[in-house]
């Protein structure tokens, strides 16, 4: 509480006043203190004060599907400096039961981990998993793949586990529509998101210490994506995830979306920018004002022995790799580089899981690392020239620089030569 | 000698009781050793099944011989021998005693495939022959600090005749004496150990022969080959075992291939066998189990607090071990199947169970996890249920060998016995 109060009047030299009474009165369990602020692009770099632990943003959040992160002890993620990682509402509410965790101590307590988690709503697996889902106003109708039986889930089932689950920071149900469908059905989707936000708000059983985020809907419809923004921050909620996006559309619709959610979305209130964990992805989305991240990206791949550096990535597999004795990336100080080269990992891999395992910690570390540099950057003063840097590190040439990320920069005055 | 700077040191022999001692001498610099009876460490290609340096170093004690097998390694020569250095750095491992095998105890060959000249090891890639001059610049890549001689031990099938027993023991001592010729010439190899092996199936005759002829050439040590789980009983194994040892000079270590079973250990120690290979902790974890026998035998709290334990809650887990006892007696030659020696996580009974593996061990999975979330691990297919389990069976497996050390030095082997097999036992 103390935290509370200390970075209250620190964030009071802040205009928005009105809306930091607003955020004190529920006296959420979540503090953000912007701790500098790009003079040129919309980044910023703030502690984001949670019940477990401060986390720095902005922040890659490793995604712990069933509570547990691929092979990885909670030792190992924590040694790596993981402050917040994910865990999936949809798989733990439905396989080991949520009241059997909320026994253990809350999903903390099961998995033994001390820092923050965040859960989903469940809704999202449902359509990407499920295919026999279907939306309706109470919720979400959908056969178990576990043992086929109906289920309904409705914004307050959804916060009734996650409440169970005990997360720091809980997802409200929303109305997923993929990215690429137009039309009345994102309209449908966006107001009923707005309605389950209001229905999920007043379920939550302990917003003293459980954190509730709103996700912005709307599609790639810039007026829908605008009306879903005014609804929204209208709510006493202590977050907001830009949601429906990273779904297979074009990359020039993502980053205009981006760009105008943190446009309108309060400045005293992280901002989570969900399924996206590309490299490039994430710095430019922190140029646009994004402060969370989350993708099952570098740990699925990081099991197909596809391992991330600085200038892309390494097929671990590919047998230009046998007899290179070098670590991954001679620069990296993760555990897997201190001790391995390339070629014993290639070898290790027709011999053993544990080669998934250091690959896991190897890119775990990347994302981790890539995003302490961005902050330090941002903290320093000079995050345009890391992202000039990071461009020609990553691309061989500028010819080969993204369309989407040229111009998503460039409308953050960031030029790239 | 091959090698020479190997050396055991025997505190306590006592005929059928079994021997307690050290092998010194062992590493580059000869610094490091292994008590004996012990057992190696069990890897795939240098890494321990499902683990990293990170999560093998919660272990706090560790065998300091690691057991590589060139079945793993065999595919990989052409990529060791442009890297020159030797296996130990190549794989990143650092203070270990590196023992190169022929074959993994925990994959079983396919037979049919053993020559006069060769023999087979299957890697990823199918079956590779080694010629003895193959095996050799393998060994010369791989540059072991002790390595098992090349050797015919396709006889553990049922019904393998007399003429194909005589045959291994042959072909053993003929590849023996070539790879030491081989081993004699290479300056790569100097300060390398080489382990004879031991070959005669079932037969006792045989099984003499190739003990006697195998003493008789300079060799560090012994591998009692031919012996393994699902081979033959325990019974004729322990007499087979005591008549090789009989053969073999007191003061070289005898290493058991393919046997790890706690009950199997016991009884092949009391035969005299000093190294066992290791393997058994990781077929239980593959199989989703956790060893939870009790190995505690000290009367003393304050040393039974320290001691690693092994408390076996009365009540449930008796139970539990009495059903997998049962399913394990089914088929004793089947090393996939359960023994009385674990407990089945997968059961729905561990679903809501909140206590630790095993009450009171200090392995990094019993402080920080319970059998609930194995349970849900193990079910929802997650790799950390593989590097859960792995790292409390080792400790587990490790701390029983530990027992069995302080029971030897005690006198109180019998009340070890006792102890492990005591969940059989109620059984009956």
């Amino acid at each position: 509480m103390a935290a509370t109060r200390a970075c209250g009047a620190a964030a009071n030299t802040s205009e928005n006043i009105m809306s930091l009474k607003k955020a004190l009165s529920v006296a959420s369990p979540l503090t953000l203190r912007i701790v500098a602020e790009c003079p040129v692009t919309k980044a910023r770099a703030c502690d984001l004060i949670l019940p477990h632990s401060a986390v720095s943003t902005p922040v890659f959040m490793p995604v712990g599907t069933q509570g547990t992160l691929k092979g990885i002890t909670v030792d190992q993620l924590d040694a790596l400096g993981c402050q917040i990682c994910l865990g999936n509402t949809y798989h733990l509410g439905h396989e080991t039961g949520p009241d059997l965790i909320e026994k253990a101590n809350g999903l903390h307590g099961f998995m033994n981990w001390k820092r923050n988690l965040l859960t989903d709503s469940g809704g999202f697996q449902m359509v990407s998993l499920v295919e026999l889902s279907e939306v309706t106003e109470e919720g979400v109708k959908f056969k178990s793949p576990y043992d086929g039986k109906e289920i309904l889930l409705t914004p307050e089932k959804s916060i009734s586990i996650q409440n169970s689950l005990g997360s720091d920071i809980m997802m409200q149900l929303d109305d997923v529509v993929s990215s690429t469908v137009t039309g009345p059905r994102v309209e449908e989707a966006m107001h009923r998101s707005v309605r389950w936000l209001d229905r999920c708000i007043s379920a939550n059983k302990n917003p003293e210490k459980q954190n509730l985020f709103a996700i912005i809907q709307g599609g790639l419809n810039t007026e829908l994506r605008k009306a879903c923004l005014d609804e929204m921050t209208q709510r006493d909620v202590p977050g907001f995830a830009i949601g429906g996006l990273s779904g297979g559309e074009e990359k020039d619709d993502f980053w205009r979306m981006v760009t105008l959610s943190t446009d309108h979305l309060p400045r005293e209130k992280p901002r989570y920018l969900m399924g996206v964990g590309y490299a490039v992805d994430l710095v430019v989305c922190v140029a646009l004002g994004c402060d969370m991240f989350d993708c099952v990206f570098p740990t699925r791949t990081a099991r197909f022995g596809s391992a991330l550096v600085p200038w892309g990535s390494l097929q671990i597999k590919n047998k230009q790799y046998a007899k290179d004795f070098e670590p991954i990336d001679p620069d990296c100080q993760c555990p897997t580089c201190k001790r391995h080269s390339r070629a014993y990992l290639h070898a290790l891999f027709k011999s053993d899981s544990a080669a998934m395992h250091h690959i896991t910690i190897h890119n775990i570390a990347y994302q981790l690392n890539l995003m302490r540099s961005v902050r330090q950057s941002i903290v320093e003063g000079c995050f345009p020239e890391f992202i000039r840097t990071f461009m020609k590190r990553m691309f061989p040439s500028r010819d080969q620089y993204p369309g989407w990320a040229v111009d998503a920069l460039a409308s953050v005055n960031i030029t790239l030569e | 000698m091959a090698g020479c700077r190997m050396k055991l040191e025997l505190s306590r022999v006592a005929l059928g009781k079994g021997r307690l001692g050290v092998l010194k001498g062992l590493g580059k610099t000869g610094q490091l050793s292994l008590e004996v009876p012990g057992c190696l460490l069990h890897t795939h290609l240098g890494t321990v099944p499902h683990l990293t340096q990170d999560t093998l170093n919660t272990l706090s004690t560790l065998p300091s011989v690691t057991q590589i097998t060139l079945s793993n390694i065999a595919e990989h020569q052409e990529v060791l021998e442009e890297f020159k250095d030797g296996f130990r750095k190549f794989a990143g491992l650092h203070d270990t005693v590196l023992y190169c095998a022929l074959h993994d105890p925990a994959t079983p060959c396919p037979t049919g495939h053993t020559t006069n000249k060769t023999v087979s090891v299957w890697g990823s890639g199918g079956r590779i022959e080694l010629t003895v001059a193959k095996f050799m610049a393998l060994q010369k890549a791989v540059k072991p600090d002790w390595y098992q001689s090349m050797a015919d031990g396709e006889t553990w099938q049922i019904n393998t005749s007399h003429k194909r027993v005589r045959k291994s023991v042959d072909r053993s001592l003929a590849h023996l004496d070539e790879c030491l010729l081989v081993h004699q010439k290479s300056q790569e190899l100097e300060g390398v150990e080489v382990f004879g092996v031991v070959e005669g199936g079932d037969i006792l005759e045989e099984r003499v022969r190739s003990a006697k002829e195998t003493a008789k050439r300079p060799v560090s040590g012994f591998c009692l080959d031919g012996l393994q789980t699902g081979s033959m009983d325990q019974a004729l194994r322990t007499q087979l075992i005591s008549a090789v040892t009989k053969e073999l000079p007191e003061d070289k270590p005898r290493l058991l291939q393919g046997v790890g079973r706690p009950d199997e250990v016991l009884a092949s120690v009391e035969a005299g066998v000093d190294l066992f290979e290791g393997f058994f902790p990781f077929e239980v974890t593959e199989r989703g189990c956790a060893l939870i026998f009790n190995f505690n035998i000290s009367s003393n709290p304050e040393l039974a607090g320290r001691a690693p334990p092994a408390v076996l809650e009365p009540g449930e887990d008796q139970e539990t071990a009495g059903d997998s006892q049962h399913s394990g007696d089914l088929n004793p030659g089947d090393q996939t199947q359960m023994t009385s020696f674990e407990i089945n996580l997968k059961d729905k009974r561990y679903q809501g169970d909140f206590r630790p593996l095993v009450e009171g061990c200090g392995c990094y999975c019993c402080t920080n996890h319970q059998r609930a979330y194995l349970h849900h691990l193990l079910v929802t297919n997650e790799l950390l249920a593989g590097v859960l389990l792995m790292i409390h069976n080792t400790a587990h497996y490790h701390a029983f060998f530990s027992a069995l050390r302080d029971a030897l030095a005690e006198d109180r082997l019998d009340l070890l016995k006792r102890r492990v097999l005591g969940q059989t036992e109620r059984k009956d």
